[in-house]
């Protein structure tokens, strides 16, 4: 018996080895799959369970983690909830994570590659991993104020600081409390995000960024720049104002609001049609400059672009000029900013910044530092130089011309006392039978830009009058505004 | 552990017994305790930040169980195997700190977990297991009750069956709850087995091995010889079929026919087995769609629609996150989330201690199992009679084939089954029953290593039986083969006596006796 005894003793030798050898498969060749499907909690449990770095705005912080006693450890908490939604984003048991809770997710949970000099020190300290904290350039006067002006009405605000690019305010309305998808109950979370994905009005997506509306009268400013960029116009060129246009190979007439005459002569400056909006002059001189030339001067001012900041934008869209179906048409309706030509507010604020910066564009972002828990800068967020949309001098045409639409235009709602404001109203059809969205952006002082701002407000607009946009939209920015350059 | 000097030629040596005093055993025992108590302070510290409650009652109890046996077996079985106490002690303090570990944790799905109630089952069951080292003086005493165990044994396996009794937990229906407490027979079954297979095996070696025709270089057996082996066949089947446990199945069927391949030296059997064995699981798995479903399982326990099925592959995806969490270190006692996975205490305590240990853990514990299973076989090689090389051998590989079954379910090396992993998981029943296996093993290496009062080779034993000179060297060597055929002077001898099974060697070779051969 002995001889089997020993082969038996083989056999269970082999058996072994085998329960070696998977058990080593899983835990060490499957190991990093096993860990990163997603339907290993264990991942979230490691996300709550360090203490998340808070995000910062003007010294306060906006989101920030503290410990609770439950199976998770910490609770992720917004201070101002709705107000800086757009900014933050969420960091939820139920629907994961947003905006810059997303981002800069590897630093604010201490797991990012350039931190690692802290994981080290922690390991060797036995101190409980802490994530970094993420301070924000929004201005919160600049906020509190754009989101008090926006009121009750649907829309977004965005304000830039045109030498940087910093974001010194965002809001977008209707907003959300990410602190009710952030709770650890996770049936109320979930009973909450449902809710949200399927309101009518989707308060989870930022107007300011992830949200395109077609720019109206705004865009005119595009169609100027091009205009003075092409040498054949400036300022005091006067060109054909219609009562009513008529692109060529087509039918369809393009009225000014309310079907007056922009001009008696039926001919004014740019400077004129751009003061008091003139529809057909743009839509004319749109098509007299060409697609390329449009488009060109779009794209230089950041359409078709998407934007990290450090989030992920929405792109703004100036159609393809190669596009065999952008007739003639359809480019005078893109002149005025309609047919698909469609932005974002920040992209708005975008143009505006680069007008108010001597043409330079900045690219936008809202991170200003990031400090580890010792508070050493980790990162720090720089201006960074996108392209040179326009000339300086096309700039400084452009601005006295905006300068003339606050002073004696379509815009005098955003005048402010002892400043010079430079801006531009606009009316975007957007649905038959709806009331168009009302569009303002500015920039001041004129003479040395501090902040650039825009602002929509749906359906806020009178089809019957572009006066009515710079109405509605136009004291809102003058809050921003002033909260700005008083803070 | 040479126990008895080599003789000198021609010459009678009084054997002198020298007991050993057992210190490897003292020492390893308090390594063992150190590895067990330590885990204990682990996990009190890593959860509450504190040492646990009755750390010291508990710490003192585990000491105390491991002190008493090594006294026991000083005094009833001094040289009897020395590291498979610690080894034991080691396993069952450990299992007791991750039961411990996962009732702190205090997630609601691990209100199961009790290690106050399986601390006293511990106890329990190595006090009922020094009892049987203290009154059970020789191991073949229970050759007596070759065919009382294999009644046991099957009244056991059926008692699930019973209305009334029988109780039916996740599926299978293995249970037995008498009087408020629940049991689990089979692993009670599995002892009466062993014994009972040893005892039929040894005295029906010869006809199994001999009789039938030879088909395909295969010696086939008799028919009529085959008479036990298919009541064994049939309620392992029974098994499968009536209480859907295809792991204790799994294990009686494996015992089965490991003995009958180590009793008589024909692997024919295993391959009939295999077969026998191979056909049944395949019947089950088309005609029971329980079966079935564990089949599927195992192949895809990441389809989606087999995660979210109730019964389906949620708990074991959840044990290979586990084990996947873990990874080679493992993330320390308290530090991970073992909790998530259910039966995190009991089926599935391996992948509790894979996540907080690691690997390296995992490895330790299975070497720390092998050595158990290995010392058991040495056992087997080692004693001098037939019963009690088929009992340790039986015993020893039950228990391989039970770490098998349980790791090589939960790492998909094998479809999934319901089997306790010996002295870790919770559960009375598996506890009693594998602390008895440990008393027995013990008993045979005490007796497979004690020295012989008989007198070395050409001597007249008292009681009639030759003896070859015993050495039992530190390799486990077989004692010397004794020159064929030369039967002590004036010594009748006996073909088969029941207490020495293995002079059946004297006749060599063996194949060259044709006896029991019908025309």
């Amino acid at each position: 018996m002995n001889t089997t005894l020993r082969r038996l003793a083989s056999v269970v030798m082999v058996m072994f080895v085998a329960l070696m050898v998977s058990t080593t498969w899983i835990q060490f060749f499957q190991a990093d799959d096993l860990n990163n499907d997603n339907r290993n909690v264990r991942k979230i449990y490691a996300e709550y369970g360090t203490a998340r770095g808070p995000i910062v705005v003007g010294g306060e912080a906006v989101a920030s983690s503290t410990p609770v006693d439950d199976e998770f450890g910490y609770q992720r908490e917004y201070a101002h909830g709705p107000l800086y939604a757009p900014l933050t984003g969420y960091f939820s048991l139920v629907s994961g994570t947003s905006r810059i809770e997303d981002a800069e997710n590897d630093f604010l949970n201490g797991q990012a590659d350039a931190l690692w000099v802290d994981r080290l020190q922690n390991l060797l300290t036995g101190v409980d991993p802490q994530g970094s904290s993420v301070e924000l350039t929004i201005d919160p006067a600049a906020q509190q104020a754009a989101w008090d002006a926006l009121g009750d009405q649907r829309g977004a605000v965005v304000a830039l600081e045109p030498s940087t690019g910093r974001i010194l305010a965002m809001v977008s309305k209707p907003s959300f409390d990410p602190n009710e998808l952030a709770t650890h109950d996770t049936q109320a979370a979930n009973d909450r995000y449902e809710e949200l994905l399927n309101a009518e009005d989707d308060p989870l997506l930022s107007r300011a960024t992830h949200w395109t509306y077609p720019p109206g009268s705004t865009f005119k400013l595009v169609t100027a720049a091009a205009a003075i960029e092409s040498g054949q116009y400036d300022a005091g060129t006067v060109i054909d104002a219609p009562e009513t246009y008529t692109p060529p190979g087509t039918n369809r007439v393009i009225p000014n609001y309310g079907g007056a005459a922009c001009s008696p002569t039926d001919e004014q400056s740019l400077a004129d049609a751009l003061r008091i909006s003139c529809n057909t002059a743009f839509a004319r001189l749109g098509v007299d400059l060409g697609t390329e030339a449009l488009a060109e001067q779009a794209e230089a001012f950041g359409f078709n672009q998407r934007f990290d900041i450090p989030f992920n934008t929405y792109d703004s869209n100036f159609p393809d000029p190669e596009d065999p179906g952008f007739a003639d048409a359809f480019v005078a309706l893109s002149a005025i900013g309609q047919w698909e030509v469609t932005a974002t507010p920040l992209q708005v604020a975008m143009v505006a910044s680069a007008i108010a910066n001597d043409g330079e564009l900045m690219a936008p972002y809202s991170v200003d530092r990031i400090r580890d828990p010792e508070l050493e800068v980790v990162r720090e967020g720089s201006p960074r130089r996108l392209s040179q949309a326009i000339s300086a001098s096309t700039a400084d045409q452009l601005t006295e011309m905006m300068v003339g639409v606050v002073e004696d235009g379509s815009g005098t709602a955003a005048q402010i006392p002892g400043l010079t404001v430079a801006g531009k109203t606009g009316t975007a059809q957007w649905q038959d039978g709806r009331d168009p969205h009302a569009w303002f952006t500015a920039f001041a002082p004129a003479e040395d830009p501090q902040v650039a701002v825009a602002v929509v407000i749906e359906e806020g607009g009178d089809a019957g009058s572009e006066a009515t946009g710079g109405r509605v939209a136009a004291p809102v920015a003058k809050a921003v505004i002033e909260a700005v350059l008083n803070g | 552990m040479s126990a008895v000097e080599e003789a000198p030629a021609g010459r009678t040596v009084e054997p002198r017994e020298r007991r050993p005093f057992r210190l490897a055993e003292l020492f390893l025992l308090v390594l063992a305790l150190a590895g067990g108590i330590g885990a204990f302070a682990m996990v009190g510290r890593a959860t509450t930040g504190a040492l646990p409650e009755n750390f010291w009652l508990a710490s003192g109890m585990l000491a105390g169980v491991a002190l008493v046996g090594h006294v026991v077996l000083r005094i009833r079985a001094p040289w009897a195997d020395q590291v498979i106490l610690p080894a034991v002690v080691l396993l069952n303090g450990l299992g007791l700190a991750t039961i411990l570990r996962l009732e702190l944790s205090g997630a609601r799905n691990m209100a199961g977990a009790d290690a106050t109630s399986n601390a006293v089952y511990s106890l329990l069951g190595a006090l009922v297991a020094f009892a049987v080292l203290w009154f059970l003086r020789d191991h073949r005493s229970l050759r007596r009750f070759t065919y009382t165990a294999m009644i046991v044994g099957l009244v056991l396996v059926m008692l699930p069956l019973l209305p009334g009794i029988g109780q039916e937990i996740n599926g299978a229906r293995i249970w037995v709850r008498v009087a408020g407490m629940s049991m689990q027979p089979a692993e009670f079954a599995k002892i009466a087995f062993a014994v009972f297979f040893a005892g039929y095996l040894v005295t029906n070696r010869d006809t199994l091995t001999l009789a039938g025709k030879k088909v395909l270089g295969l010696q086939l057996p008799r028919v009529r010889d085959l008479g036990p082996i298919l009541i064994v066949w049939a309620a392992s089947l029974g098994v499968l079929v009536f209480e859907r446990d295809l792991g204790t199945s799994l294990l009686f069927f494996g015992l089965f026919v490991a003995l009958l391949y180590l009793a008589t030296e024909r692997f024919s059997w295993v391959l009939i087995g295999l077969a026998l064995f191979g056909a049944g699981a395949f019947f089950a798995a088309t005609l029971f769609p329980h079966v079935n479903a564990r089949m599927e399982v195992w192949l895809d326990p990441f389809d989606q629609a087999l995660y979210d099925r109730i019964g389906g592959s949620f708990q074991i995806v959840q044990g290979l996150f586990a084990l996947g969490a873990g990874g080679l270190f493992g993330t320390g006692w308290g530090e991970g989330y073992p909790h998530r996975v259910p039966y995190a205490y009991s089926d599935f305590i391996y992948t509790s201690i894979g996540e907080e240990l690691g690997l390296t853990g995992l490895l330790a514990l299975l070497i720390v199992y092998l050595l158990v299973v290995q010392r058991g076989l040495r056992t087997a090689l080692a004693v001098r009679d037939g019963f009690g090389k088929l009992l340790a051998g039986g015993l020893a590989f039950v228990m391989a084939l039970q770490v098998f079954v349980v790791v090589g379910g939960i790492t998909r090396l094998i479809p999934l089954t319901g089997l306790t992993l010996p002295f870790m998981a919770q559960g009375g029943s598996s506890l009693l029953a594998n602390w008895l296996v440990v008393a027995l093993l013990l008993r045979i290496s005490d007796s497979a290593r004690r020295p012989s009062a008989l007198p070395v080779r050409g001597q007249v034993a008292p009681g009639g039986a030759t003896h070859e000179p015993i050495v039992v060297g530190a390799d486990g060597a077989t004692p010397a083969r004794r020159p064929t055929g030369t039967p002590a002077s004036g010594t009748p001898l006996q073909r088969r006596s029941p207490a020495y099974g293995e002079t059946t060697e004297i006749i060599e070779p063996r194949s060259e006796t044709p006896r029991g051969e019908r025309p």
